[in-house]
């Protein structure tokens, strides 16, 4: 990331909210949106810019959950734990997704690649249990075909 | 006239002042309603929920540290289902601590601790969940373990409100909050300062000073090591209160105990604050009189202010007196010049210094120039909080010693230089000597009463042959700004500047309330000691550095005059800006 270009983008979006209480927040969402996470270097330009201690902005990141200080993984797995997909195994597809991925929830892989997170209820009971990656939905997934769905993404990045 | 509210506590009629807390009142009728987040010396910050009181009417409870009395109020205390709900909140805070008291740094001296004796509480009645958060001794100063953190706030209020630094923060939310330094890194990349106040404040071992003393026993046991001490002049005024003894001087009494510990030779820090404002003092007047420097003439004793200046206010380094502070001179100086007189080999000697500072333990490794005399010119430094336990290791009856005399030269001090120890001190005593060296004359009258007590931030005027001199004297972090950037704006401005000399202390009362002092320091203990530092300097026969018939002595056998060249090798130092982001 160039620190020139990291600098206007910031100045653009303190811009944005200027003269407005309590717009850091905001402020941060629209860090996020651009980056997909809050960089340290925005965070210690923006408290520069808006002359708020470094260590309030990391009190309000690490608040909401929203937030994320890693770059996320390329990929976004979200396994629900829904009632109905909880019911139907869905912890042993989380174990799966963690033994092979090597991390837990909330956290990437260490190629960058996936970023595995658990989410509740995504509004598709009846296809329970699902994993959805990205904006693919995988419906009455079983154990042993996570390999599989995995592969197709890595496959995909070695082609690339 | 304030109003007054009527109220009862358990039955009992109060009157108080509107606008007491229920807590203050309850004491008034002799009701001691538990706390544990609440210090005296800070605002409520609710966080426990130890307090809690019944009030007739309401179903609610409500914390008396702070919820102010109203009238007519009935307030219940002690019940069995408050009591019970007091112990809940006890249990569970137990449920993630560490519970290893019998070797935490706080124990026997630990408020956690001691309300879990209080109540009563024998067994641990919610399953464990273990924290494992990391303990950061990157500064070698303060060591921070979040593991032992009870998040009651008194940290983060102190180095965010008190402090104006900002290197300590709350992260995360619910179960999983901690205190951190500010984003999540080590506390020695953070603007920590080290000046201790949070350690000093804390209830528990979750913050406390870099443990140095079993290095002080390996030095004072190794028969090729030849160990020399000094005491700082706050030490004398507060360590008696670890011992059941507050307000009293313990200076005669200290020089016994550290000989009785082993120090070859037991020194003053109040010698060097002598040498500091002879040197000082020659540098206000260079730079009244022949302005080669700017001014205003800003001191350098205390390293939390140097530290808070380098990284934030690096356009003031001119203004920065280039003289060390008292400590690291008696450390040179006892390397060089009584090496020297003494025929010692100063590679054989360990300088440990008592101070009521915790950042003195960062300033020993500041800069090269800490090495002045060719060795680490300070080698250990102790707080007055280790000190007190080393004497208890060391059995010895500290409060029926015998007064004892200091090692001589560098151990005779004037009345200036103990009050170095309370804010204005510096500047009291700099402006005794500096009268002199400008005019030749002592003054009628030494004492400089407005710059004395702990009003944020003191000013005075007053008059050095016949020229008028502005001074102003800030103490606790968050109060220098003001006067810093007082002066920024006349300069900017092109009007004359608001002062000519500016005392800093980092810590609020100067080191009298040091971050390395005994625990529960209020305005009222913070007065006390330094009523104790002021009548010691009244007795003195010389009250002024300059008077110092040893410091004369020291200036004729090795160092010349003050700002010579030698005195400027050893005794002076430079500064140069940290870069660090900005709080």
């Amino acid at each position: 990331m160039q620190e020139e270009k990291l600098s206007a983008d910031i100045e653009n979006i303190v811009k944005k909210w200027e003269g407005k209480k309590g717009s850091l927040i905001m402020i941060l969402h629209d860090i996020q949106n651009l980056y997909g996470y809050v960089p340290r270097s925005t965070s210690l330009q923006l408290s520069k810019y808006m002359d708020v201690p470094l260590a309030r902005i990391y009190e309000v990141i690490t608040f909401y959950h929203f937030f994320k200080l890693e770059p996320p993984g390329k990929h976004l797995v979200q396994v629900c734990m829904g009632t109905a997909c909880y019911l139907k195994g869905a912890s042993d597809l989380l174990l799966e997704l963690r033994n092979i991925l090597g991390v837990n929830e909330g956290c990437t892989s260490n190629d960058g690649l996936f970023h595995l997170e658990v989410v509740r209820c995504l509004g598709c009971c009846g296809l329970a249990p699902v994993v959805k990656i990205d904006e693919k939905v995988y419906s009455k997934v079983t154990k042993d075909r996570i390999a599989d769905i995995l592969a197709e993404y890595e496959e995909e990045a070695v082609a690339k | 006239m304030a109003k007054l509210i009527h109220a009862k506590i358990n039955d009992i009629p109060v009157e108080v002042n509107e606008g007491t807390t229920i807590l203050e009142a309850a004491k008034s009728v002799q009701i001691k309603i538990p706390t544990l987040c609440k210090h005296p010396d800070l605002p409520p910050s609710a966080s426990c929920g130890i307090c809690i009181v019944r009030v007739k009417g309401s179903n609610k409870m409500l914390r008396a540290c702070c919820t102010p009395l109203e009238e007519k109020m009935e307030i219940t205390t002690h019940d069995p289902e408050i009591v019970a709900i007091r112990k809940s909140v006890i249990e569970l805070i137990l449920s993630n601590h560490p519970n290893d008291c019998l070797t935490c740094g706080r124990n026997g001296n630990c408020e956690l601790q001691k309300l879990v004796a209080d109540f009563g509480i024998t067994e641990e009645y919610f399953p464990k969940i273990k924290r494992d958060l990391p303990k950061d001794d990157s500064t070698k100063a303060i060591i921070l373990e979040p593991e032992k953190c009870i998040l009651c706030g008194r940290c983060t209020y102190v180095c965010q409100d008190m402090q104006d630094v900002w290197a300590l923060s709350f992260l995360q939310r619910g179960i999983k909050t901690r205190f951190s330094p500010a984003g999540d890194i080590q506390l020695s990349e953070s603007p920590c300062i080290k000046c201790g106040q949070c350690a000093a404040h804390c209830p528990t071992g979750a913050i406390l000073e870099y443990y140095d003393v079993p290095k002080a026993w390996a030095a004072l046991q190794n028969p090729d090591k030849y160990c020399v001490v000094q005491i700082a002049p706050a030490v004398r005024a507060s360590i008696g209160e670890a011992f059941g003894y507050p307000g009293k001087n313990f200076t005669g009494k200290l020089y016994s105990l550290l000989r009785r510990l082993g120090f070859k030779a037991v020194f003053d820090t109040n010698f060097a604050a002598d040498v500091t404002i002879m040197e000082e003092a020659s540098e206000l007047k260079e730079r009244l009189l022949e302005g080669r420097k700017p001014l205003p003439l800003i001191t350098t004793c205390c390293p939390s202010w140097v530290d808070f200046m380098e990284k934030f206010h690096t356009d003031m380094i001119d203004n920065f007196s280039s003289c060390k502070s008292p400590h690291e001179i008696l450390g040179v100086l006892s390397k060089t010049y009584y090496a020297q007189k003494n025929k010692i080999d100063p590679s054989k000697i360990v300088m440990v210094s008592i101070m009521p500072c915790t950042s003195k333990k960062y300033e020993i490794g500041r800069c090269d120039e800490m090495h002045a005399s060719g060795y680490q010119d300070v080698d250990i430094v102790l707080t007055t909080r280790e000190l007190a336990g080393m004497i208890k290791q060391a059995g010895i009856d500290f409060i029926n010693l015998p007064d004892s005399e200091p090692d001589s030269i560098l151990g005779d001090y004037s009345g200036a230089a103990v009050i170095f120890g309370a804010t204005g001190g510096v500047m009291e005593a700099a402006v005794r000597t500096a009268n002199y060296l400008i005019t030749g004359k002592e003054l009628p009258k030494v004492d400089l009463e407005a710059v004395r007590g702990l009003e944020k931030v003191k000013e005075a005027e007053l008059e050095i042959a016949g020229k008028k001199i502005r001074v102003a004297v800030a103490h606790g972090m968050a109060n220098v700004e003001y006067v810093l950037n007082k002066v920024r704006e006349a300069k900017k401005a092109g009007k004359e500047l608001p002062y000519h000399f500016i005392e800093v202390m980092a810590c609020p009362g100067g080191c009298v309330g040091g971050g390395g002092q005994p625990y529960m320091v209020t305005d009222e203990v913070r007065m006390m000691r330094a009523k104790v530092l002021y009548e010691d300097d009244k007795g003195k026969a010389e009250r002024c550095s300059h008077q110092n018939p040893y410091v004369k002595q020291l200036y004729k056998e090795f160092l010349e005059k003050p700002l010579s060249e030698k005195s400027e090798k050893l005794l002076h130092t430079t500064y140069k800006g940290v870069p660090v982001y900005r709080k």
